[in-house]
């Protein structure tokens, strides 16, 4: 059947967009092999005689990532001869399931994971300095974040290699921000905490409630309070990682810009986990969350017209002047219990190198922003506008144990939800924000002295 | 020959000796008795003991950590959360329990009458018990969703409620909503187990209570209830304990919130010692259920003996 002459198909949707993609791809991958990298010896590690290598990751959030992921590892098959099994789990239970192997001392080979993970069994890990420095070298240097949560101190060694962040923005929906009274174009979006609060207060004068979680939203809810408090000054703890320093005037401030904003969101958040604000956002409940590029990219997929009036925009920044974005970082490190570290080695390097790297995130969308500066420049960064904003996640982000370091005691206090628990205290007006102040800070002193 | 001849009496007399040990009452029952003492010794009581000295040291994951005393348990004993907690957990329990045997209990009468269908109605009244908890908490987590729960949408259609309920945000109705989850899943198990206990009350006292002019509710106090009761609390003792070692159902729906409104000792536990890398501390969390759990099996223990 003839297709109507400018008319929009379902078949010529298919067919052109498969062109698009296909133009994409390999103005992407021309982009890759001719690019000359910057200068740095080659560095390969000599694979074990009969290796195989087990790795452990998380499940993936975007469906490209899985097939891109096992056939940059079974191109490692192929050059190599190691066999590699790969197995999934979501994404919080990646870390009782690593910790259960390192209990035991036997399980995968490598893992993926979150956060600082592997500073909870640093003394289990191979060192991978030389990986760290060689891909350091190789791709312009690691973001600031990177070696706070790569490089143990009291190792004196790099105990894992960072992976990237699947990163978050502010996800708004632009026809509603035009109507109340807003550019809506990503360059002009609202760049203070103050001048943020005013579109949401005017979103939600116009019927548009905004949505953020404060339930126990491992992702959504641990990202937009840290942002919060770190953008007024607030920090849970001081360098020296014993001092609370939860207790400040910075954090009252806080307490109150979320108090503001909690006034602007649907109701229902006090309960909300990581998919909620998805599901609101994809049925225009809401016209404004933070969220990696997961509900873009089933907006794309599923609700093209949701796709075409959304963008993403920089969290603002508040009064300390900086950047003071959380977002979910992701390393790889390897078990000291296998018997093939220079095979995972060498995985590991394979994974991060130009080619495959690329290949991965540019198939993903930029769900996971690069960790090394060079890899700015890729493709999926140009190619499509609403990705952007996701470039400089891990350029712009702090450690979630900031001003601390990373290490049992940061990861217990996320853990347990302090932070979150103090914000959906304040905002629910379950406590006052000097009594939500005191319970964080009894509760932190608790976890550091421990 | 004569080491063939010498050789048989030596087989045989070891398997006489063999033969004559396993006919020592005593002996062959430690030896029928020694798998089953294996089994429970490597899967329940190793567990068991092991949670118990972590429950003294300050282990984390990966580290074997050193003895500690009491020191865990003082540090729950000043901290808000736990507490909370272990109020939570019997809150949750104690209601829960309650709902289910009276609402169990009076299925179970209904049902023990005679009427067509009571097969099926018998077996569908199973449902929510075999279906696996994580899948029904799926349901309830859908149910429960502030934006889309067909709950609300239903009550906004006939006009009880306008805009959205707040199931799982508000601390009081969190609780409410998880227990009201707990019932529904719980309920077949009392039902059942009563029923069982009903068919074994013979028809017979029933129609002499009834010539003697006993009411319905004197016959339930009188006849019914006496002889149900040492199952009636065998069922709430084993119900009550799977209540309060509940986790799946609080993990999927809310994660231990708001603010800790729904956390068990379970969650706390785990949150503690597996999230957070707290192995000791976690593990002193979950022995402080022990208490309870040890009470309800000298109830069952006594009410079993009563029924010999």
């Amino acid at each position: 059947m003839a297709e109507a002459k400018g008319r929009i198909t379902r078949r010529r949707f298919l067919r052109d967009g498969a062109r698009a993609a296909s133009a994409l791809l390999l103005s992407a991958w021309g982009w890759e092999a001719g690019r000359s990298p910057a200068q740095a010896q080659e560095l390969t590690f000599p694979v074990e005689r009969g290796a195989s290598l087990r790795v452990l990751r998380w499940s993936q959030f975007v469906t490209t990532d899985r097939p891109i992921f096992e056939e940059n590892a079974r191109r490692f098959t192929q050059r190599t001869g190691v066999p590699v099994r790969i197995e999934y789990e979501t994404w919080t239970d990646v870390q009782p399931k690593a910790a259960a192997a390192a209990n035991v001392g036997s399980g995968p080979d490598i893992v993926v994971g979150f956060f600082d993970e592997p500073h909870l069994w640093a003394d289990k890990l191979v060192p991978v300095t030389d990986l760290a420095q060689y891909l350091g070298r190789k791709y312009g240097g690691w973001f600031d974040v990177c070696p706070q949560y790569g490089y143990s101190p009291e190792r004196n060694a790099w105990i894992a290699i960072p992976i990237g962040a699947p990163g978050a923005t502010i996800n708004y929906r632009m026809s509603w921000v035009r109507e109340a009274g807003f550019d809506p174009d990503p360059a002009r979006f609202p760049r203070t905490t103050d001048e943020f609060l005013r579109l949401c207060r005017a979103l939600k004068a116009r019927g548009r409630p905004t949505g953020f979680a404060l339930g126990k939203a491992v992702g959504d809810g641990n990202v937009w309070v840290h942002w919060c408090l770190w953008a007024f000054g607030g920090r849970a703890v001081a360098p020296d990682n014993k001092t609370i320093t939860i207790n400040s005037p910075e954090t009252a401030n806080a307490l109150e810009y979320a108090r503001a904003l909690y006034e602007t969101m649907i109701p229902g958040v006090a309960g909300w986990l990581d998919p909620h604000n998805n599901r609101a956002f994809l049925a225009g409940e809401i016209s404004l969350t933070n969220n990696g590029i997961s509900i873009y990219f089933a907006a794309k997929n599923d609700f093209p017209e949701v796709a075409a009036d959304m963008n993403h925009a920089l969290f603002p920044v508040g009064p300390v002047g900086r950047p003071t974005e959380l977002h979910l970082f992701s390393q790889a490190y390897i078990f000291a219990y296998t018997r093939y570290p220079n095979a995972a080695k060498e995985f590991l390097r394979w994974m991060m190198e130009d080619v495959q790297y690329s290949r991965w995130i540019n198939g993903m969308l930029g769900y996971v922003s690069h960790p090394l500066r060079e890899y700015g420049k890729l493709a999926v960064w140009r190619s499509d506008p609403k990705a952007t904003p996701y470039r400089d996640a891990v350029a712009r982000m702090l450690p979630h144990s900031y001003a601390g370091r990373p290490g049992p005691e940061a990861a217990r206090a996320l853990a347990e939800f302090v932070l979150v628990d103090m914000f959906a205290d304040a905002c629910t007006g379950r406590r006052s924000v000097r009594d939500a102040i005191r319970a964080a800070e009894d509760r932190l002193r608790r976890i550091y002295r421990s | 020959m004569d080491r063939l001849e010498l050789g048989l009496p030596r087989t045989a007399e070891r398997r006489g000796g063999l033969r004559l040990l396993l006919e020592d009452r005593e002996v062959l029952g430690w030896a029928m008795g020694a798998p089953a003492v294996l089994l429970l010794g490597v899967f329940l009581a190793y567990p068991f003991l092991l949670g118990l000295w972590l429950s003294l040291t300050d282990s984390r994951i990966a580290s074997p950590g050193r003895f500690v005393g009491l020191a865990n348990f003082w540090y729950l004993v000043g901290d808000g959360v736990f507490w909370l907690t272990v109020w939570n957990t019997l809150l949750y329990a104690g209601v829960a329990v309650v709902l289910k045997f009276v609402l169990g209990f009076a299925l179970a009468l209904l049902v023990d009458r005679e009427f067509r269908g009571k097969r099926f109605v018998r077996a569908a009244m199973l449902l929510p018990w075999i279906v696996p908890t994580s899948l029904s908490a799926l349901v309830f987590y859908w149910i429960y969703d502030s934006q889309f729960s067909v709950l609300t949408w239903m009550l906004r259609t006939v006009g009880l409620v306008e805009g959205h309920i707040n199931y799982l945000g508000d601390p009081q109705l969190a609780r409410a909503s998880v227990i009201a989850a707990n019932v529904w899943r719980g309920v077949p198990f009392f039902a059942i187990g009563l029923l069982a206990g009903l068919q074994t009350i013979p028809r017979e006292l029933h129609e002499a209570a009834q010539i003697d002019g006993a009411s319905p509710w004197q016959r339930l106090r009188f006849v019914t209830w006496p002889l149900l009761a040492p199952l009636a609390v065998v069922v709430i003792v084993f119900s009550t304990i799977m209540t309060v070692g509940d986790f799946q159902l609080i993990w999927i729906l809310t994660k231990g919130g708001p603010a800790n409104a729904t956390h068990l000792l379970g969650t706390l536990a785990y949150q503690r010692a597996v999230q957070g890398g707290f192995l000791g501390e976690g593990a002193a969390v979950a022995v402080f259920v022990l208490p309870v759990l040890v009470g309800c099996v000298a109830a069952a223990y006594r009410a079993l003996r009563r029924e010999d």
